[in-house]
Order: C-alpha cells, then structure tokens, then sequence
C-alpha cells in the first residue's frame, strides 16, 4: 500500500541561526527530501553601487569594507588596485609586501570562521570557540596597524593609512608559531572526526563543470578538483615573489567536490597563508608608504575590471570612470552572490539536515551578498 | 591563449551579417559591441568553438549611459530623455586563459536584450540584478524577478541615473 505524499513549502530564515545572516531559503520538501530551494536574498541591500556614485573614490573604501565584512582587507585590495590601475600609480614595493601580509592574515581569519561556524552549524561548538580565539589574535595584530579591528580603512589608493608597528613583525611571528600548533589540534579535534565526516563526506557533490558554468570561484571551485587561485593564474601585488601551493580537494573522505573537501581546502589554505606571511615578513623592504598617495584623484575617462582572491572567492570591480572625482558606475561581482545560485542544484535529492552541512560549506557572506 | 584581436577576427569571419565593431578608443580594455539580439547566439558559439572555449562568464554589468538630451519642464527642472543603457559582459577561457570583452547597447526607454543563462547558468543572477536595479528586461530569461530590491517595490529601479527618491513606503515615511 502506498502513502500518498505532498509537497510541503518551508522557509529556513530569515531569522535563522545557520543561515548566517539574513537569508530565506524556500525549501520544497517530500517528505524530508529536498525537491527544490529557491534562495530570497536582499534583506541587506543597501545599494552601495548607487552610494559609489555620489561619493570621491577615496570615500568609497570605507564602503568596501562593510561588504564582506570578514575580509575586509580583501575588498579594499581590490577597489584600490582598480583605481591604481585606472590612475596609472606605481606604488612602493613596502606597500605591496604590507598589503598582502595584511590580505593574508585576513584570508586566516576568514576561513577561521568559516571552519568555526561550520562545525558549530552541523553540532561541533567546541572548535568554533577554538577557531575564534585564534582569530583574535589576528584582529589584534589589525589592530596594533591601524586601530580597527573589523573595518579598517587601511589600504588607500596609493599606500597605506599607517606603517606597520614597531611590534609587528615580532608578534606575527610569535602568532604564526603558536597557530601551527592550534591547526594541529583543530585538525584532531574537527577534520578527521568521524561524525564531522559522515555529516558532511559525499554530501552536496557539486561536479567541476556544472561549477565552471555556474561561475563557481575561490575554495569551492578548488575543492570541485580544479588548481585556479588568481594570486596565481591572474596575478596581481606582488605574489608572484612568493612560493606557494593551491590546494584542490581530492575526495579523501568521499568524492571530489562534496562538503567536506570545501571544508579540508580551506584549511589547507590557511597553510598556505601563513607560508606567504612567513617569507613576506623575512624579505620585506624598507619604505615610505604614504609617499605614492596622489593629492587629487581624478581617473582619466574609461573603464577597468580589477580582480583579487578573496577568502570566499572572486572579488572583481568593474569601474567606469568619465574624468570626474567620483566613479561613474561601480559593478560588484561579489563571490558568495555567485556562489549562492547553487544551492538548489547542491540540496536537490538530500535531507532538509544537509541543508545547514551545505550552505556553511558555500561560505557566505550576507554583507556581500546583498551589497 | 589568443590576443584580442584574433579572437575578434574569429567572430567576425564567423558572424558576417552582424555588425560587430570594434572599439578601443576607451583607455585600458578594448571591447566589442554587439547587438542587443544577437548576443545569445555568439555566447554560445564563443562558448563552444573549440579555439575560444569561453566556458566562464566572470562579470556582467549593466550601466546607464546617462547620454539623452536635456529637456526643461515647465517648472525648469531638468531631466532626460531618450539615451541608452548598456551591458558588459566579462568573458574568461579558463582553459586557454584568454578574456574579452563584450558589449551590447540598448535603448533607454525600452531596454531590451537577449538572455544568456542557456549559456551560462551564472548569468541567472547577474541578469535579474539588472532588471532589478536598471529595469533591462532580458528575453528569455527562466525567473526575470527583483531580486535585490523587495518584491512589491513599485518606485523604478534605483541604478537609473534619474532615479528619484519615493517618500513612502508601505505608508512609512523615508528619511533620508
């Protein structure tokens, strides 16, 4: 005898715990199979391409910060070397080396959160407090730089706000030598735990062409099994001096591309950060880095499309200038907007459970999101 | 990895009986217009011949020109008339490692453009963002909804250079 079934409309959020923000999912259920997800964003709109407009470009960086407001470094690298590129400024080598230590550290403490939240999202609270209290010694270091622990409006079209402190150089070490440790200790603890596995191994597959087609970039792309980081395939700062790996997912636990071999990336790329931090500390010159910082800013009229890694993926602004001191028009192609679109192909066949092991496997950021 | 100029070349010979034109007169990246209903099928033909393999749409931006004419009103206030609007689209081969540039032109008062999701999927978004903030209505297209704004906003789109402010919504004042 069969049961007849329907198809049950629920929403997850906007208010929900593991939704990381303010987002809305609507789920169509069979019973606990997901059928078909339909995301509602823009509950956080606050349409920072019209406020671009109206402000001076060095007016936008602050802007930046408070789109992906976990990376904010990141964001303001990649604003600023557009409109470097727009002026045509070189700025000093001491400026570079500081903005990807800085770009960096954020990349850290990023994905810092996002392994913490994860493994609280699927039940796993104690790492996340493990997680959260290495990545205030990161806020710290920001701190010591500039006075911000978040947002820093830091990286400026030309330089820096501040040189580094005298004790920089001395605590990064001292925390990037007391972090390898407390990586060890998170991989025991998280990584190979044999619930975390089974929670997340061979769920929400997500197969290396459909990421392609689907714009997918950054530690989901890498985990589908493709070696793409733009630090290295579109290089841009000074990466290209530094020695580094990209780590891909190799389906250890289960199949390439599932949830766990976006979590795994991650922390493998956390590895390779402190590598990048490690030989930019020990080489970087000496310099002015308020020296290149241009008394007017006024882009000659045209257009340009400048592109940085971010911790969540591609971070790309599309800038058109026409000779004023205000942008004309700035496009954000932010990386977890892109990313996002994937959820209904990622839960379509699994459990409602899955949902949560998926979407904090995506890695969003809602600031971004909705811009 | 093919230069721009070649694979320009390559749709050119391809796609004779379109106008294609080439501009590079804009400082920094050099980029193709294109026709508003033919964009559709030279994605797709971009995306499947196999020496170009743009298999990843990066970026598409909707921009409005702001480049009508003035006309006064009868209480002197300015506005504009007429113009266009146009969209970037950002193309990358992430097997050759070549980009380019595309663009498509369209009139202001009736924005109107092929779709390209049947191409790629991340176009779905990017092509709801710009209906939602620029009224550009993509034919075509699987789920054309708001999608950053609410669903009931009924005040235009706010990217437009034109874009007024409305007062209230839902009966509640706006303060700004």
């Amino acid at each position: 005898m069969s049961i007849r079934t329907e198809e049950m409309v629920l929403n997850m959020g906007p208010q929900h715990p593991s939704t990381h923000g303010v987002l809305r999912l609507e789920l169509t259920l069979d019973g606990e199979i997901i059928i078909k997800v339909v995301p509602h964003i823009g509950y956080l709109h606050r349409c920072f391409e019209k406020h671009c407009e109206v402000i001076t470009y060095p007016q936008v960086i602050p802007y930046t910060d408070r789109m992906d407001y976990l990376a904010a470094m990141g964001n303001e690298f990649g604003y600023v070397i557009g409109v470097e590129k727009l002026l045509g400024i070189q700025v000093p080598e001491r400026v570079e080396y500081i903005r990807v230590i800085m770009a960096e550290l954020q990349r850290i403490a990023s994905h810092l959160i996002a392994i913490g939240t994860y493994g609280a999202d699927i039940g796993a609270v104690t790492p996340f407090l493990y997680c959260f209290r290495d990545r205030e010694k990161i806020l710290s270091l920001f701190e010591i730089t500039c006075g911000a622990r978040l947002l820093y409006n830091y990286i400026w079209i030309g330089g820096l706000s501040h040189d580094l402190h005298p004790d920089f150089i001395r605590l990064t070490k001292e925390f990037i030598k007391e972090f390898k440790s407390n990586l060890r200790e998170l991989n025991n603890l998280l990584t190979y735990n044999r619930i975390f596995i089974d929670r997340t191994a061979n769920v929400g597959i997500l197969p290396l062409e459909t990421a392609i087609n689907f714009g997918i970039t950054g530690p989901m792309l890498r985990a589908s099994g493709l070696k793409w980081d733009l630090r290295r395939d579109d290089t841009y700062s000074v990466y290209n001096k530094f020695d580094f790996d990209i780590p891909v997912g190799e389906g250890k636990m289960g199949t390439v591309g599932d949830s766990w071999d976006r979590y795994y990336v991650r922390v493998l790329e956390i590895e390779e950060s402190l590598k990048i931090i490690k030989q930019a500390i020990n080489s970087i010159p000496d310099g002015d880095v308020t020296s290149a910082i241009p008394k007017k800013i006024k882009p000659p009229v045209g257009h340009i499309y400048s592109r940085v890694e971010n911790p969540r993926g591609e971070l790309g602004y599309f800038i058109i200038s026409d000779g004023s001191t205000s942008p004309f028009r700035v496009k954000v192609r932010a990386p977890s907007f892109v990313n996002l679109q994937i959820m209904d192909e990622l839960c379509r066949g699994h459990l409602v459970a899955d949902v949560i092991a998926i979407l904090g496997s995506v890695d969003i950021v809602l600031g971004e999101v909705d811009r | 990895m093919k230069s721009f100029e070649e694979i320009a070349e390559i749709i050119r010979t391809n796609f004779s009986d379109i106008q294609i034109e080439i501009k590079s007169v804009v400082k920094f990246e050099p980029f193709l217009v294109i026709s508003s209903d033919k964009i559709d099928k030279i994605c797709l033909y971009l995306r499947d011949y196999p020496e170009l393999c743009f298999d990843s749409l990066v970026n598409l931006s909707a921009v409005d020109d702001f480049n009508g004419t003035k006309v006064k009103d009868e209480q002197g206030n300015e506005t504009m008339t007429g113009g266009t609007m146009s969209v970037y689209y950002h193309l990358e081969s992430i097997k050759f490692r070549h980009k380019i540039l595309l663009k498509v032109i369209t009139d202001k008062d009736n924005p109107n453009i092929n779709s390209v999701v049947s191409v790629w999927n991340s176009a779905n978004w990017h092509e709801r963002e710009a209906f939602d903030l620029f009224g550009i209505t993509f034919n075509n297209h699987p789920d054309l909804r708001r999608i950053l704004m609410p669903y009931d906003w009924e005040f235009g789109h706010p990217l437009k250079k034109d874009y007024q402010n409305p007062e209230f919504y839902q009966g509640m004042k706006i303060p700004y």
